[in-house]
């Protein structure tokens, strides 16, 4: 037990250690967000204003993207650490561990967390930008919302690990990225309502795990805003999101560590 | 005493490859033990298998008595690895990635410290420790690795061509030390090369070529087996003499660059004898001790760094041959 802590511990303290070391990195993991909001979001909202909301309704297509450009940044960040793991066995530092006597899904453990810690940091700067897309946030949201985001960033860098313990090169990186990640996130409803989806997309969106983490931060972010506002964005009650990611994350953390120390 | 490693007709055959067939050996205690082949003979393989990263085929390893299939866990605590490719994290400085390693074997802190100031003073460079190691240079990369693999003093070091692509200065400082360790600490080095001049460094060494090991003894006695001396014989323009000195000393002469090998038991006399034969039709004759080169040519008939790698062997190499390339 005391090589399996010892092992988590330095691969999540090489992960930070890194993350430190490239401030760079950090500023860059914000770039793409930021597009997302201040450009695809004000160009959106200005060419065609917001549709998929009743007209009635104080709500704007920047503050309805938000919770989503949060949930965008901690996956692809998440997904993109935990694949990262194949860098580390080819090139290196994995080589190591795994030659250590510690025990393997220790090892990747250790690399959930540490990929986890760098999507919050990143999701801790985001949170900072809050006003620029005029959402108003106190103290407790904020620590909700890094809760549910927590579940969420520890599920995909899981579904990462996963990935990359049954791939040998960073080839088929292009392809998850493209057949797996970006529907995940498209159907996740941070772009746009589960409402205005046709039936077929509406049934897949039910399916996508992160749709439920899209849905709890905006039941956190609209808790106290226009009851019409609540009414048209929040789809399930925190109890069944926070429920389905829970047993979503268990399992994902459950076949990362799983399928790396499978693999030869 | 016991052997330290006990290798039983081990054997890894990956897809329709044999990178291992079927080889046995022992290294004692305290011993340096060299395997000594060509690209592709199969050298990191065993390594790999060794240090329990892969499974064998069939046949059995001790390392230490336990064996790495049934308990790893074990054998990793009493070995410590420097890999033939670049296994640093080079966004880290030289005292970071030792004190990653320390942490993962789970060495108290002050101890670490401690031996982190050792090995770093070893290897030369105290002075740079606090340096990224992307900013090094390959030979202070490689002695960066065999400072971490002895950081938690293991019983036996694995060194997977320590000194490829180093300079000779490097390359001695590295042997130097690696000397040093074995006199000090009673450790035992089991090290691939494809260095003739290197495998003369060790106790014993294991002649490996497509995964079976030819011959296993020290570099004398292996020399000594040979017999004799090496003389090269360039023919002058156009002479082809193989078939004739085959014919008429019933030697075996060995087609080389230079021109004609062969291998007699005086070599001084033979020269005369020679030069008298075939008076005119020789340009030059050489003469030389045997190497292990020699050892190598005559137990397999080819040279062990044969330039032209056939096409099936390059294939093999990619893409690991192409990243090792690289540093
Ligand atoms: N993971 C693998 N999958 C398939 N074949 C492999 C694998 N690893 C090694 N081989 C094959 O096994 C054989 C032995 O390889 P090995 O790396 O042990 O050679 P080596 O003696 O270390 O050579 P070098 O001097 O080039 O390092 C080669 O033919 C190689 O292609
Ligand atoms: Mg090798």
């Amino acid at each position: 037990m005391e090589a399996a802590l010892r092992a988590i511990y330095t691969v999540w303290y090489r992960e930070t250690l890194r993350l430190l070391r490239e401030k760079t990195r950090l500023i860059g993991m914000i770039g793409q967000p930021l597009l997302y909001l201040l450009v695809v979001g004000q160009g959106i909202s200005a060419a065609m204003g917001f549709r998929g909301v009743p007209a009635e309704i104080p709500l704007n297509y920047v503050q309805f993207m938000y919770p989503g450009v949060l949930a965008m940044s901690v996956l692809f960040t998440s997904v993109f650490s935990g694949i990262s793991i194949i860098w580390d066995r080819e090139f290196g530092f994995l080589k190591e561990v795994l030659v250590a006597p510690v025990p393997r899904w220790a090892t990747a453990l250790g690399k959930v967390l540490g990929g986890s810690t760098v999507a919050m940091a990143q999701a801790c700067i985001l949170l900072c930008l809050a006003p620029i897309a005029r959402v108003p946030l106190d103290l407790l949201m904020v620590l909700k919302l890094l809760g549910i985001l927590l579940l969420i960033s520890l599920a995909l860098t899981s579904f990462g690990v996963a990935i990359a313990s049954h791939m040998q090169t960073m080839e088929g990186f292009q392809m998850i990225m493209n057949f797996l990640v970006m529907p995940l996130f498209f159907l996740s409803g941070a772009m746009f309502p589960l409402h205005s989806a046709p039936p077929w997309m509406a049934f897949l969106m039910r399916l996508d795990p992160l749709t439920y983490g899209v849905d709890a931060l905006r039941g956190v972010i609209y808790a106290g805003a226009d009851p019409r506002v609540t009414a048209f964005l929040v789809r399930y009650d925190l109890v069944t999101n926070l429920s389905v990611l829970l047993l979503v994350t268990a399992a994902l953390v459950a076949l990362g560590t799983w399928s790396f120390s499978r693999q030869d | 005493m016991r052997a330290v490693i006990e290798v039983d007709k081990l054997k890894k055959v990956f897809q329709s490859i044999v990178a291992v067939d079927g080889i046995s050996f022992e290294v004692k205690e305290g011993e340096i033990f060299g395997f000594l082949g060509p690209n592709g003979a199969g050298k990191s393989t065993t390594i790999k298998i060794l240090c329990t990263l892969l499974r064998p085929t069939s046949g059995r390893a001790l390392l230490a008595g336990f064996d790495v299939v049934r308990e790893p866990d074990t054998v990793r605590r009493s070995i410590g690895i420097v890999f033939q490719e670049n296994s640093l994290d080079d966004r880290l400085t030289a005292a970071e990635n030792l004190y990653l390693h320390g942490l993962l074997y789970g060495l108290p802190r002050r101890l670490l410290k401690q031996r982190m100031e050792e090995v770093l003073e070893m290897v030369d460079l105290a002075a740079r420790q606090k340096d990224l190691v992307r900013n090094f240079s390959g030979g202070m990369r490689r002695r960066l690795e065999i400072a971490r693999g002895l950081l938690h003093h293991p019983r036996i070091l694995f060194l997977d061509e320590p000194t490829i692509g180093l300079d000779p200065q490097t390359r001695k400082a590295i042997w130097e030390y690696i000397h040093g360790l074995r006199r000090e600490k009673n450790i035992t080095i089991f090290m691939t090369t494809h260095y003739m001049e290197e495998a003369e460094n060790c106790d014993r060494i294991a002649i490996i070529d497509h995964g079976r090991i030819q011959a296993l003894d020290t570099p004398a006695n292996l020399k000594q087996r040979l017999g004799g001396d090496v003389l090269i014989v360039t023919p002058a323009d156009g002479a082809d003499l193989a078939p004739l000195i085959a014919a008429r000393y019933g030697l075996e002469p060995q087609p080389v660059e230079e021109g004609l090998r062969l291998q007699v038991a005086d070599g001084a006399a033979f020269i005369l004898q020679l030069a008298a034969d075939f008076r005119g039709r020789i340009k030059s004759i050489s003469l030389r001790r045997p190497t292990l080169d020699d050892v190598f040519l005559s137990l397999t008939g080819r040279a062990i760094r044969e330039e032209k790698v056939s096409a099936a062997d390059r294939m093999h190499l990619s893409p690991r041959g192409h990243l090792r390339r690289r540093h």
